[in-house]
């Protein structure tokens, strides 16, 4: 049995038309789909705008009830638990989100938002300040933070560095799982590249399991060890990352393979 | 002679913290047909560039400190907004970044693509009309007929780009100026817009001005690059001769960082540091403390460096410390 597994995860929407005569159209936004992820394991999942990324990714950190299927965490199937128990596994769910500048709380400081999401797993600490700030601390310092910084506000880091807070913030939970959803595609090439040696850095040292979402081809490839295509709501390849761009199967994969630009002249 | 002359363009923000110099004496020539880039991170002034050309800039806190860009018999630094008006939009088209901001959501799509028509080319509403559908059908959009009495939220973001490049173009613009066209759609749209701007530009014979981040669409689209640093130009060559033949330390620590570049399993190659605050003045090479060679040997240009000619067409700082840096 795998860390993390999807059993034919279904989402339909059913969309209601007409004033007089009702009609109803079922868009079936994740369709039936099954995937594995292995502990300490980077899947990338990749697919063109309209796939289902973002309603699999909504599914499988709790925050959508599918119509059908389930996920499995560690052997646990968590559509069978109540409510409030799902509330308590939300915090095994981490996600890193595209825009840093939209995702943290401008009024809060960088020791308010991740000490919140470190309470979160260790409530105890909440009257108790001096694990706390010593947790915060270390948590700036694993991803390149100074821990000096932690009074400031988000509008007072660079853009690299917000990305390193949001990841902090996700990381505060001890999540089992973290989601990250495109999330160098608003950053700079230089700042980029800092992003994914920490993403991957991390990963190393927490044996961080992760799930890759972006459009960015080279990126996923670089980062992930495998690599899940995604089209109408279906996976459509799954492979590991070098052999999927080397000789892909699919349609889909080949498609987006052909759009990404390519630097044409050889450097050096 | 060429299309657009730009010398010595210096646009400097007035502000609370003090003088920024977002552009601190840029040139370039455009000719005509030609696609020139401008890449450059985020706030190294390339945006700041093409906007002082068309005088889009906020005035105050901005202003249009010095220089010249020669168009025509125009230098339209020194034009008022009225003579502005009559260019923009007719001789210089103008795509941004992103369609669903740029376009007006109350307004039809017909009403906002025959508008540059009926300012700047003095014909009727049907006959403009007629125009836009045209012009529709040939940047793609199926049954333009119908689809142009639709609202901007009816389009996808891709559509929608579509929309802006048939707008840009109506006019049959001389120069078109595309910011960051690209950046906010996937990949597989992306390349759609791509190859549009492309087999339009070929149909029409429209010069590009390409500002991008993106080192790869540069390479795919350009055929004279510029790479902005700090408000400056630190390399500028032709897209061959900058791909294969990059001197300065700034071009080359860029391509390294691409990670399409690298081996998977291996560290990203990364520029330390981040680019200098422009607030404050920068004396001697701006990209100095984040070189490989930050100590300096051969030392870095004290004074700012100026771009020298080193090969015909191939323009670099003359910066002996980033000319000597090692990448790796």
């Amino acid at each position: 049995m795998s860390y993390l597994e999807l059993e034919n995860l279904t989402r339909h929407f059913v969309k209601k038309e007409g004033v007089f005569v009702k009609r109803k159209t079922t868009v079936k936004a994740v369709d039936g789909v099954s995937l594995s992820i292995e502990k300490g394991e980077i899947l990338g999942l990749v697919g063109e705008s309209g796939c289902g990324k973002s309603t699999l990714s909504r599914l499988v950190m709790q925050l959508l009830a599918p119509t059908s299927g389930s996920v499995v965490l560690e052997g646990e199937r968590l559509a069978d638990l109540p409510r409030d128990e799902i509330r308590k596994r939300r915090r095994d769910f981490q996600m890193i989100f595209q825009d840093p500048y939209a995702s943290l709380n401008p009024r809060m400081t960088v020791f308010s938002t991740l000490a919140e999401a470190i309470l979160t797993r260790h409530p105890e600490w909440k009257d108790d300040s001096d694990p706390l700030e010593k947790a915060v601390s270390k948590l700036m310092e694993r991803v390149g933070l100074d821990s000096r910084y932690v009074r400031k506000y988000p509008h007072e880091f660079s853009g690299g560095q917000r990305q390193r807070i949001a990841i902090a913030r996700a990381l505060g939970p001890e999540p089992k799982l973290i989601l990250a959803d495109e999330p160098v595609s608003a950053l700079d090439v230089s700042i980029q590249s800092q992003i994914l040696n920490l993403l991957r850095q991390l990963r190393d040292e927490l044996d961080l399991t992760m799930i890759f979402i972006s459009h960015d081809l080279s990126v996923v490839r670089y980062i992930a060890d495998r690599i899940a295509v995604m089209d109408e709501g279906k996976i459509v390849e799954v492979g590991e990352a070098n052999s999927l761009f080397e000789d892909p199967k699919s349609e889909t994969a080949k498609t987006l393979l052909a759009a990404i630009p390519k630097i044409a002249y050889g450097t050096g | 002679m060429a299309l657009l002359e730009v010398n010595d363009l210096r646009t400097y923000f007035h502000t609370r913290d003090g003088i920024v110099r977002a552009v601190d004496g840029v040139s370039f020539d455009v000719e005509a047909g030609q696609t020139v880039g401008i890449v450059g991170e985020s706030g190294s002034g390339k945006s700041v560039t093409c906007y002082s050309l068309l005088g889009l800039i906020p005035q105050p806190p901005g202003k249009i400190e010095g220089g010249t860009a020669k168009f025509g018999d125009l230098d339209l630094l020194s034009m008022s907004e009225r003579e502005l008006r009559s260019i923009r939009g007719s001789k210089v088209g103008l795509i941004f970044q992103d369609p669903m901001t740029s376009l007006n959501p109350y307004l039809k799509i017909s009403t906002q693509l025959i508008e540059p028509l009926l300012i700047h080319r003095q014909i009727s509403k049907s006959e403009a009309l007629a125009r836009a559908i045209d012009e529709l059908a040939a940047v793609g959009i199926p049954d333009p007929e119908k689809r142009i009495h639709s609202y901007p939220h009816e389009f996808s973001g891709g559509m929608r780009q579509r929309v802006m490049i048939a707008m840009a173009l109506i006019t049959r613009p001389e120069i078109l100026i595309a910011d960051e066209p690209t950046t906010a759609l996937d990949v597989t749209i992306q390349r759609q817009v791509l190859d549009l701007i492309k087999a339009r530009q070929e149909e029409l014979g429209t010069a590009v001005i390409f500002i991008t981040h993106d080192l790869a669409v540069v390479s795919e689209v350009c055929d004279y690059v510029n790479v902005m640093y700090a408000g400056r130009f630190v390399e500028r060559a032709d897209v061959e001769t900058l791909f294969t033949k990059p001197r300065h330390a700034y071009t080359r620590a860029l391509q390294r960082s691409i990670p399409a570049m690298q081996a998977k399993g291996e560290t990203l190659y990364t520029i330390p540091g981040l680019p200098p605050n422009l607030a404050s003045e920068v004396t001697g090479c701006a990209f100095a403390p984040r070189c490989k060679n930050a100590e300096g040997d051969p030392p870095h240009s004290v004074g700012r460096p100026d771009l020298a000619e080193l090969e015909s067409g191939h323009w670099v700082q003359e910066c002996p410390g980033c000319l000597a840096a090692p990448i790796s």
